[in-house]
C-alpha cells in the first residue's frame, strides 16, 4: 500500500486499523458458516473440534433415515408449490405496478412488501386461527399458502427492479406490429425480465425452504420439514446429522449465490445497462 | 371521416389511459386477493381474537341473564334462581363436553377456578332438582363466596379488553375494579423492555460493525469489493437454522472460542458464552448484519468523493470533513438499515429460543408459548396485536425514509 506523501502517521495508523477491523468483521460473518463444514464429516458423534477421523456416516443418516428423508421431501414440495404461486402472482402484479401513474400504487406496494417485515410468529398465529376454521391447519396446503405470501415481496421487488429501465416503447412496437397483448408480454417483455423473475423465484424458494415458525404452528406430525427437523434436533437431542444437513444447506446457499450473480449480470446485459 | 377535433382527441386519450389503468389493476388483482386471503385475514383473526372471547357468554347464557335479572352488587352471593340457571347451563355444557373449556377460561382469570368449576361439573349429574345453592356449596365452598361470581361477571360480554389488560400486567379484579396483576404474574412489561433492549443492542452492534465494513467496501476497487461482498452475501443466504447451529458450535462450553482462548492460556475455565444474553445478541447481530451493510454500501458507493476532498481543501480536518460532509450523506442508508434491523429483531423467535436462556426470551416466544403451552389464545392475540402495532408504526417510518432516500436493499 502506498500513501500520498502528505499522509500523517495518524492517518496511516487509522488506515491499517480500518483494514484490521474490517478483516475481523468479515471473519465474524463467514467463520460460523464455515465452521460447520468439517464437523459434518466428523466420525464421532460430537459437536466440537478437533475432528480426529473423517467419515460420511452423518450423510448416510441424513439420506437414509426415513424421518429426515420425509422432511427433505416435504421441504422441497412446499418450497416448489409456494414458489410457483408467489412467482406467478408476483410477476403479474409487478408488471401491473410498473404502470406510470397508478392511484394507490404506494399503498399497494407497501402492502405487498409487508410480509417481509411482519413478525412471522404473528402471521403464523393468525394463519393457525384462520386456517383452523377453514379446516386446512395441520395440512401442507396451509403451510404452502403462508410460505407463498412470505415469498411474494421478493418476487415483487426483484421483478419491479428489472422492469425499471424497461423500454415500454418495445411493447408498443410489438403491439403496433400486430401482436396481441399476451403475445407482446410473452415474446417481448418476458425474455427481458426473466432474470428478475427467476431471481425472485429463487428468493421465494429459499425463504420457504428455510422457514420453520409457520411449520411449527401449521404443521401436524406428518408435516416435518428440514428446518423443523433441525429445530427439533437442536432443542432435544444434538445429533451431528443436523451438521450434515447444515452442510447441505451451505452448499445450497453457495449455489444460490452463484446463480443469482449470474442472473444479475445477465439482466444487466439484457437491459443494455452498463455496470 | 375526419373528426379529429382537440376535444375528441382528449377524450380518446383519457379513455386509453383509463383502459391502461384498469389493465394494471387487473394484473395486480389476483395477487391482491391471494394476499388478502392468506395474509390480511389471518392477521385480522389475530386482532379479532384479542378482543373476542365467547366461551363464557356461550357456555353460561342462562346464568348470565339470571345474574343480570338479580342485579345485586358484587359483594353478595347471588340467590337461588342464579344457582338454578347455573345448574341448567352446567348440565348442557357437560353434555356438549364444553365444561372443560369454560373451566379453563375461568382459570385464566383466576388460578384455581378450574378445580372449583370442574368439581361442580363432575357432580351435576347426581342431582335432578334444587335447591341448587347447597349443592354447589357442597361441591366446593368457593361457590358460596362472591369471588367466583365476580369473575363470571367480568366475562359476561364476548367483547372485552381483558386480554389487553393482561398483556399490560393489569387485571380486572373480582370486585370489578382494575388493578395491577399479582407480582408473580407481572411479567409482560419486563418482556417488552427486554425485547426492546435486545433489539436495540443488536441494532447498535449492527451499526458498529456494519458502518466501517460498508465504508471500507465502498472505497475498494469494484472487483475486490464485489469479491468481498460474497463474504457478506453467503451468510445472508445461508439458512437461519444453520447459522444458529453454527453459533451453538462456536460458543458452547467446549466450543471453538472457549477452546481457542483456553489453549492460548487467556482463560482457565470455559466462559459462559451461550444460553445467555451475550449469545443471543451475537447470533442475532450475525444474522441481521447484512441488512445494515447492504443498504449502507449502496448509499456510500453513490457518494461522490469530491465532496470530502472539497471540504478538506477548504481547510476542514479529516474528522470534521467526515462528520459534517460524509456522514450526513450516509444518513438515508444508515437509518434505513438500522430501522430494518430493529424491526426484524423485534419479532425474533427462533434464534433467542435456541441460543438464549430462560431470561433472554423475547415477546414472540411468549406469543408462541401462550398458544402452545398455556393455551391462552386471547392473551397470545393481544401480545401479537401489540407487537404488530409497533412493527407497523416503524414500517411506516421505514417506508417514508426509503422513499425519500431511494435506498435499495439487495
Amino acid at each position: 500500500m502506498t500513501f500520498p506523501p502528505y499522509t500523517t502517521n495518524l492517518q496511516r495508523l487509522g488506515h491499517w486499523a480500518l483494514w484490521l477491523a474490517c478483516g475481523a468483521i468479515l471473519v465474524f460473518l463467514i467463520a460460523p458458516v464455515l465452521v460447520v463444514v468439517p464437523l459434518a464429516f466428523n466420525k464421532e458423534p460430537y459437536f466440537n473440534f478437533p475432528v480426529r477421523q473423517y467419515s460420511l456416516r452423518w450423510f448416510d443418516e441424513l439420506f437414509g433415515n426415513p424421518v429426515w428423508l420425509a422432511a427433505i421431501k416435504n421441504s422441497l414440495l412446499t418450497a416448489v408449490l409456494a414458489t410457483l404461486i408467489a412467482t406467478t402472482l408476483g410477476t403479474l402484479a409487478a408488471v401491473g405496478l410498473n404502470h406510470r401513474d397508478l392511484p394507490g400504487k404506494r399503498l399497494i406496494t407497501a402492502l405487498l412488501v409487508s410480509p417481509m417485515i411482519i413478525p412471522v410468529v404473528v402471521l403464523a398465529v393468525g394463519a393457525y386461527f384462520f386456517f383452523s376454521k377453514l379446516g386446512i391447519a395441520n395440512n401442507l396446503l396451509g403451510i404452502v399458502l403462508v410460505h407463498a405470501v412470505l415469498g411474494v415481496p421478493f418476487v415483487v421487488v426483484t421483478v419491479s427492479a428489472t422492469l425499471t429501465g424497461f423500454d415500454l416503447g418495445l411493447l408498443r412496437a410489438a403491439r403496433g406490429l400486430g401482436a396481441s397483448p399476451v403475445q407482446a408480454f410473452r415474446r417481448v417483455m418476458l425474455p427481458i425480465v426473466w432474470p428478475g423473475v427467476l431471481s425472485g423465484a429463487l428468493f421465494a424458494f429459499a425463504t420457504s425452504f428455510d422457514e420453520v415458525v409457520v411449520v411449527l404452528f401449521l404443521g401436524g406430525p406428518e408435516q416435518t420439514t428440514l428446518p423443523r427437523q433441525m429445530w427439533t434436533g437442536l432443542r432435544e437431542q444434538l445429533s451431528p446429522t443436523i451438521l450434515a444437513a447444515a452442510f447441505v444447506l451451505v452448499v445450497f446457499a453457495i449455489m444460490l449465490l452463484l446463480v443469482l450473480e449470474m442472473l444479475r449480470r445477465r439482466s444487466v446485459a439484457l437491459r443494455g445497462l452498463s455496470e | 371521416m375526419v373528426t379529429n377535433s382537440a376535444a375528441d382527441l382528449g377524450r380518446r386519450l383519457r379513455k386509453a389511459e383509463w383502459r391502461g389503468r384498469v389493465r394494471a389493476y387487473a394484473l395486480i388483482a389476483p395477487l391482491f386477493v391471494f394476499v388478502a386471503l392468506s395474509f390480511l385475514l389471518p392477521l385480522g383473526s389475530v386482532l379479532f381474537n384479542s378482543l373476542h372471547d365467547p366461551v363464557v357468554p356461550e357456555g353460561l347464557p342462562r346464568t348470565l341473564s339470571a345474574l343480570a335479572d338479580w342485579g345485586g352488587d358484587r359483594s353478595q352471593v347471588p340467590p337461588e334462581p342464579v344457582f338454578a340457571a347455573l345448574a341448567d347451563d352446567l348440565k348442557k355444557a357437560v353434555q356438549a363436553e364444553k365444561a372443560g373449556s369454560i373451566a379453563n377460561r375461568l382459570n385464566i382469570e383466576e388460578i384455581g377456578l378450574r378445580t372449583v368449576f370442574m368439581r361442580a361439573a363432575r357432580r351435576i349429574g347426581e342431582q335432578e332438582t334444587g335447591p341448587w345453592a347447597p349443592f354447589f356449596e357442597a361441591a366446593d365452598p368457593a361457590w358460596a363466596k362472591p369471588g367466583i361470581w365476580g369473575t363470571i361477571r367480568n366475562l359476561e360480554s364476548s367483547q372485552h379488553k381483558l386480554f389487553f389488560l393482561a398483556a399490560t400486567d393489569l387485571k380486572r379484579q373480582q370486585d370489578g375494579s382494575v388493578a395491577r396483576q399479582s407480582e408473580d404474574r407481572r411479567i409482560h412489561i419486563t418482556i417488552y423492555l427486554r425485547t426492546l433492549g435486545v433489539a436495540l443492542s443488536v441494532t447498535l452492534m449492527c451499526i458498529l460493525l456494519g458502518f466501517p465494513l460498508a465504508y471500507w467496501l465502498a472505497h475498494l476497487r469494484d472487483k475486490t469489493a464485489n469479491l468481498l461482498l460474497i463474504l457478506v452475501l453467503l451468510p445472508f443466504w445461508t439458512s437461519l437454522l444453520v447459522r444458529t447451529t453454527a453459533w451453538v458450535v462456536v460458543l458452547q462450553k467446549e466450543g471453538v472460542v472457549n477452546a481457542l482462548l483456553q489453549s492460548l492460556g487467556i482463560i482457565a475455565e470455559p466462559l459462559p458464552l451461550i444460553f445467555n444474553r451475550f449469545g443471543v445478541v451475537v447470533a442475532m447481530t450475525h444474522i441481521l448484519l447484512p441488512f445494515t451493510i447492504l443498504p449502507l454500501y449502496s448509499v456510500m458507493r453513490q457518494i461522490p468523493p469530491s465532496y470530502v476532498r472539497a471540504a478538506r481543501s477548504l481547510g476542514a480536518s479529516p474528522s470534521l470533513a467526515f462528520w459534517r460532509v460524509y456522514l450526513p450523506q450516509c444518513v438515508p442508508g444508515l437509518s434505513a438499515g438500522a430501522l430494518l434491523v430493529f424491526i426484524l429483531a423485534l419479532g425474533y423467535y427462533i434464534t433467542p429460543a435456541l441460543v438464549g436462556g430462560a431470561t433472554d426470551q423475547m415477546i414472540s416466544y411468549f406469543i408462541a408459548d401462550n398458544i402452545g403451552r398455556s393455551l391462552n389464545w386471547g392473551l397470545a392475540s393481544a401480545l401479537s396485536a401489540i407487537l404488530l402495532a409497533a412493527v407497523l408504526a416503524l414500517y411506516w417510518a421505514y417506508d417514508r425514509i426509503t422513499v425519500l432516500g431511494k435506498v435499495r436493499i439487495g
